[in-house]
C-alpha cells in the first residue's frame, strides 16, 4: 500500500486530506471527530474577533437532480470567543498529536497579528493559515480578498506573521484577482512557509424573482457571498498550476476549490498540491467522505505503481504548457457507439449549430473519400430499430469533441485518435519557421 | 495447505443454459458511475440494514461514483465474500433496492444495487491484478467444510484469510453448489459460479471436488484429523407426488433437470410442446420461466392454492405471466396419464381436470441430508431432517462441528447461506483460540 503521509513545510500529515476552514472546523468537538474518521488534518475555523452572524447564509446551484454543484456563503469568522477556541484547539492538540491543526487567522493591526499569533502558537497549533481570500463582509472591514487583492499589503501583513510565529505559515490565497501570480509571488517575497488556495469567488448564486432579491435571502436584502463547490475546481485547478510551475514559488501549496473526491485530490496533486482542503463536500455529504478519499487515492497509487503520495504531486504540471506549444497536428475524430446510440440527435444539434456539421444521420450522403466508420452499421442499425443512430464524417470532424460533452449516454461517444503521420509542429514552431501566416486576414 | 491446482474447464459449450441470455447485462463503466451518482449516500441506510449480510451498500456505491472499483468490490466481499453471485441472483426487489429510499419517492425507480455490485465484483475479479484481501499468516488450523455451496464456501474463504488450512469437500465435479448447479441461467450462467469459486480458491482454500463425505471420507476421520468441520451440505433430492405414472421418462425434479440444463451437454428440449410445472415456491418459477424462454409453446405451473398463498416472489411471478406462463390455481395432481409406449401425455388433477405434458417438473420441495449430519457424532437433527444448531454461530451438539445453510434452514437465499457461514467462520475462529485480525473481512457487515 502506497505511503500517503506527507510533510508540508516541516508539517507531518498522515494523509493529504484536511479539512478547509469553514464551518465543518468550527469547534474541537467536529475537529476531533473528523480526525477519528481519518482527515489528517484541518484548518480550524478562523479566529480574530467574534462576529456576529445572518440568517439565512447559504446559496446553492442545483443542476438537473444534482444538488449543490456550487455553493455560496455570506458567513464571517469564528462567532466564539477567542478563549473556548484556544483551548479547544489545544486540546485537539493534546488528544490527537499526530493529526494536523492549522489555525485560520483574521486580524487587523500588526498588534493583533503579533497577539493572536503568540496565542495560537501557545496552543500547540501545527501552524497558521492567514486568511487572505474571504470576498464578503470582512473585506468591507479591510480585511479578508482587501488584503489578498493588494499585494504590498499582503507581503506586509504576511512579513509580521513570519516575524511573529515559530511555525509555519500559510498565506490563503483569494482568486477575486486579475492574475495569481502577483498575490503567490508577494506571499513567497515575504517568506511565508506554504500558500493556500482558493479562497471562495465573489458572487451571487441567484435571485428570488417573487421577492426580487438575490440569494441567500436575508429579510429584503442579500449580499454578495463566496463561491465554492465542485463548480469552481476548473478555476481552482488552474490557480494551483499557475503557481506550482512557476520558478519563484517553490513552498508547498495546499489545493483548495470543488475536492469532492479522490480524483479531484489526485488532480490538485498532479497540478502541483502537497496537501488538499474540503469543505462543500463535507458539508454536503459529511466527514465520512474521507474514507474513500483515502482509500481510492491510495488504490490508484497502487495501480499507478507509486510509491507514496509525493510520486503524484507536480505530476501533471511540465504537461500544461501556453497554447503556442501544443500540437497543432494532432487529430482526434468522434466515434458514435451505434449500438449505445438512442437517437436522440443531440449531437447532430450541437455539431450542425456550435461546430461543423460533421455527424449525420441515415442515408445523407457523405462525399466521395470521406471517411465515415460508422456509418454503415448506423444505417443498418437505423433500419432495423428505427432509432436514428448518428454518424460522423471523420474528413470534416474538426475533433473539437463538444459531441462527446453532450452526449447523454454514458461511453457512446468516444474520441479516437486520427493518426496522420504529421510531425509535432506547435504555433511557436511554426512562428520560429516562418510559416505561420494563415490566408484570409486583415493583409492580404 | 496451498490451493489446489485449477481443475480442467469442466463445462461443455453445447450446454442448454447457454441459449438463455442474461436478463440484467453487465454494466458498461460510464452506465454504472450514472447509475452510481443517482445514490444519495443515505446515512444509516435502510438498503444495507435489508441485506442479510449487511454490506455497506452507500459506500460501495459512492466508491464506483468517483472510479474506485477495487475499493467497491473490497467493501462488497467484506460483509459477503460472494457478493459476485449474490449481485445476480439475490431477489433484491425484496431486499436492498426494495428497502432504497427512492421507493417512498415516487419520483425515480430506485437504485440498481444488484446491476452495481455486479459491476464493481466483476471488474475487479476481472482486472485481478492487485489482490483484494491479505491474508494472515498460517496458524496450523486445520478446517474442513462439508460441501461447496454458498455457505461452505463463505466459511472457508473467511477462516483461509485469517490464516486457517481450510479443505472443501464437494461430492459433484464441480464446485459452487446450487450456484452451479441452480441459478435460472437468465441470471448466472454455471460459468459465472466457477469465477467466484475460483475467487475464493485464491483466497487460499483447497477445493476437493469429486469426493462425497460419508462415501468416500468417513465423518470420524473429518472430525479427528480436522480442528473443526464445517456442514453446509445443502439440501438432497427433489421431493416427489407419489402418484400413479410418476415413475418414468417425462417427469422430472425440478432441480435435478434445471442442473441437467446448467450443467450437460448437449441436453436438449426437443419434441416438448406442453410443459407443466409443479409448485408454487422459487424453484417452481423459475423452472417455469426458463421453460417458457426457451420456446416452450405452452408451460403451465400447477398450484395446489391460491396465486395469493404461493411462496414464490411476486414480482418473479409477474416475469412469468409476461414470458407467457399459465398459472393454473387450486391444481392437485392425481395422476400421470401415459400412452401405450409410455410416453408421458398429461396429468389428471383431483378436481377432474386434466392438462397435457409431454413434461413435468416437481417442484415441491427437496430432501433434507439428515442423514449425512447424524453420521457426525454429537450432531442432532430435527424430525423434519433439519440439522439442529444455534443459527448465531452455527454450533451443532459437537464442539467441533457447525452446521448451516438450506441444511439448517430448509431452503433459503444464498445470501443467508453465505451469512450463515460467515458467522459460523466467526465462531469457529473464536472455537479455535484464532486472534482475528482486527481490519479482518469477517467482522465486517451483520453480527
Amino acid at each position: 500500500m502506497a505511503d500517503l503521509s506527507i510533510d508540508f513545510a516541516g508539517i507531518k500529515s498522515p494523509n493529504p486530506f484536511w479539512l478547509a476552514s469553514a464551518p465543518p472546523t468550527n469547534t474541537g468537538d467536529q475537529v476531533m471527530r473528523a480526525f477519528d474518521h481519518g482527515w489528517g488534518g484541518a484548518v480550524w475555523k478562523t479566529l480574530g474577533d467574534p462576529i456576529v452572524d445572518t440568517s439565512s447564509r447559504f446559496g446553492s446551484i442545483d443542476v438537473g437532480n444534482q444538488r449543490m454543484v456550487g455553493f455560496n456563503n455570506i458567513e464571517l469568522i469564528t462567532d466564539r470567543p477567542l478563549e473556548v477556541n484556544l483551548r479547544e484547539i489545544r486540546e485537539c492538540k493534546k488528544r490527537y498529536p499526530k493529526h494536523v491543526v492549522i489555525v485560520s487567522l483574521m486580524v487587523e493591526s500588526k498588534e493583533d497579528w503579533r497577539e493572536i499569533i503568540t496565542k495560537v502558537v501557545d496552543t500547540g497549533a501545527d501552524g497558521i493559515e492567514l486568511n487572505f481570500g474571504c470576498p464578503h463582509g470582512m473585506c468591507e472591514r479591510g480585511m479578508g480578498s482587501a488584503v489578498g487583492q493588494e499585494p504590498e499589503v499582503l507581503k506586509t501583513v504576511a512579513g509580521w506573521a513570519v516575524e511573529y510565529s515559530s511555525i509555519p505559515v500559510l498565506i490563503k490565497l483569494t482568486p477575486n484577482v486579475g492574475d495569481i501570480l502577483e498575490p503567490g509571488v508577494a506571499a513567497a517575497e515575504a517568506n511565508v512557509h506554504g500558500l493556500s488556495l482558493i479562497n471562495t469567488i465573489k458572487s451571487i448564486t441567484g435571485v428570488d424573482l417573487d421577492r426580487m432579491v438575490p440569494h441567500p435571502v436575508v429579510g429584503k436584502q442579500s449580499t454578495n457571498g463566496g463561491y465554492c463547490g465542485p463548480a469552481v475546481k476548473p478555476i481552482a485547478l488552474h490557480m494551483v498550476a499557475a503557481l506550482a510551475r512557476d520558478p519563484r514559488i517553490t513552498v508547498p501549496i495546499s489545493g483548495i476549490g470543488g475536492i469532492a473526491t479522490w480524483r479531484d485530490a489526485a488532480e490538485f496533486l498532479a497540478l502541483g498540491a502537497t496537501s488538499v482542503q474540503v469543505c462543500t463536500s463535507v458539508m454536503h455529504y459529511g466527514f465520512r467522505i474521507v474514507e474513500d478519499l483515502i482509500d481510492g487515492l491510495s488504490n490508484f497509487l497502487d495501480q499507478k505503481g507509486m510509491k507514496s503520495v509525493s510520486e503524484l504531486t507536480g505530476r501533471a504540471v511540465s504537461a500544461y504548457t501556453e497554447w503556442g506549444d501544443l500540437d497543432l497536428n494532432y487529430k482526434v475524430a468522434a466515434h458514435v457507439d451505434t449500438q449505445k446510440c438512442i437517437g436522440c440527435d443531440l449531437c447532430l444539434v450541437a455539431c450542425r449549430d456550435s461546430s461543423v456539421f460533421c455527424i449525420h444521420t441515415g442515408e445523407h450522403p457523405l462525399p466521395a473519400g470521406h471517411r465515415a466508420p460508422s456509418r454503415d452499421a448506423a444505417i443498418a442499425r437505423a433500419k432495423e430499430t428505427g432509432v436514428k443512430v448518428t454518424w460522423v464524417d471523420w474528413d470534416e470532424c474538426t475533433g473539437c469533441n463538444l459531441c462527446s460533452h453532450v452526449c447523454p449516454v454514458p461511453d457512446c461517444i468516444t474520441m479516437v485518435e486520427d493518426r496522420n503521420g504529421k510531425p509535432f509542429e506547435s504555433w511557436n514552431d511554426r512562428i520560429a519557421k516562418g510559416t505561420n501566416k494563415v490566408p484570409g486576414g486583415l493583409h492580404d | 495447505m496451498s490451493p489446489d491446482p485449477r481443475p480442467p474447464a469442466p463445462l461443455s459449450d453445447s450446454r442448454l443454459e447457454r441459449q438463455l441470455a442474461d436478463a440484467k447485462p453487465l454494466y458498461s463503466p460510464g452506465e454504472a458511475v450514472a447509475e452510481a451518482n443517482r445514490c444519495l449516500y443515505c446515512q444509516d441506510a435502510p438498503c444495507i440494514a435489508a441485506c442479510p449480510t449487511g454490506i455497506d451498500i452507500p459506500t460501495f456505491i459512492r466508491k464506483i461514483g468517483t472510479g474506485n472499483v477495487q475499493g467497491s468490490a473490497r467493501v462488497i466481499l467484506s460483509a459477503n465474500l460472494l457478493g459476485y453471485s449474490c449481485a445476480r441472483v439475490c431477489p433484491v426487489e425484496v431486499l436492498c433496492v426494495g428497502a432504497c429510499v427512492y421507493n417512498d419517492w415516487h419520483r425515480y425507480p430506485p437504485i440498481q444495487i444488484g446491476r452495481l455490485q455486479r459491476y464493481a465484483t466483476e471488474t475487479a475479479f476481472t482486472n485481478g491484478s492487485a489482490p483484494l484481501f491479505s491474508r494472515a499468516a498460517a496458524n496450523g488450523r486445520k478446517v474442513a467444510c462439508v460441501g461447496s455451496g454458498p455457505a461452505s464456501l463463505a466459511c472457508a474463504g473467511y477462516l483461509a484469510l485469517e490464516g486457517m488450512a481450510v479443505t472443501v469437500f464437494e461430492k459433484r465435479a464441480v464446485p459452487g453448489g446450487l450456484n452451479t448447479t441452480g441459478v435460472a441461467p437468465y441470471k448466472m450462467h454455471a460459468e459465472g459460479a466457477l469465477a467466484e469459486v475460483d475467487f475464493i480458491r485464491g483466497l487460499g482454500v483447497e477445493i476437493r471436488t469429486g469426493v462425497e463425505v460419508g462415501r468416500d471420507v468417513a465423518p470420524a476421520d473429518l472430525v479427528r484429523e480436522f480442528d473443526a468441520v464445517y456442514l453446509g451440505p445443502g439440501l438432497g433430492g427433489d421431493s416427489s407426488l407419489g402418484i400413479p405414472g410418476e415413475s418414468g421418462d417425462g417427469v422430472a425434479g425440478a432441480v435435478a433437470w434445471v442442473e441437467r440444463l446448467k450443467l450437460e451437454p448437449g441436453f436438449r428440449l426437443d419434441g416438448v410442446r406442453n410443459a407443466v410445472v409443479i409448485g408454487g415456491g422459487n424453484t417452481a418459477i423459475d423452472a417455469a420461466r426458463e421453460l417458457a424462454r426457451l420456446g416452450v409453446p405452452s408451460v403451465r405451473m400447477l398450484y395446489r392454492r391460491t396465486a395469493a398463498d404461493m411462496s414464490g416472489y411476486a414480482h418473479e411471478m409477474e416475469h412469468a405471466l409476461l414470458e407467457g406462463v399459465l398459472l393454473i390455481e387450486r391444481a392437485v395432481p392425481a395422476s400421470f396419464t401415459r400412452d401405450a409406449n409410455g410416453r408421458l401425455t398429461g396429468i389428471a388433477l383431483a378436481d377432474g381436470r386434466t392438462e397435457p405434458c409431454e413434461l413435468a417438473l416437481l417442484a415441491i420441495g427437496q430432501a433434507k441430508l439428515g442423514a449425512l449430519a447424524r453420521q457426525f457424532p454429537g450432531v442432532e437433527v430435527d424430525a423434519s431432517g433439519r440439522i439442529v444448531a444455534d443459527s448465531s454461530t452455527g454450533r451443532t451438539g459437537n464442539p467441533k462441528v457447525f452446521a448451516g445453510g438450506d441444511a439448517l434452514t430448509g431452503g433459503e437465499l444464498v445470501v443467508t447461506a453465505v451469512q450463515d457461514g460467515k458467522r459460523a467462520a466467526r465462531s469457529i475462529a473464536g472455537a479455535l483460540g484464532v486472534k482475528v485480525r482486527e481490519d479482518s473481512p469477517m467482522h465486517a457487515g451483520h453480527e
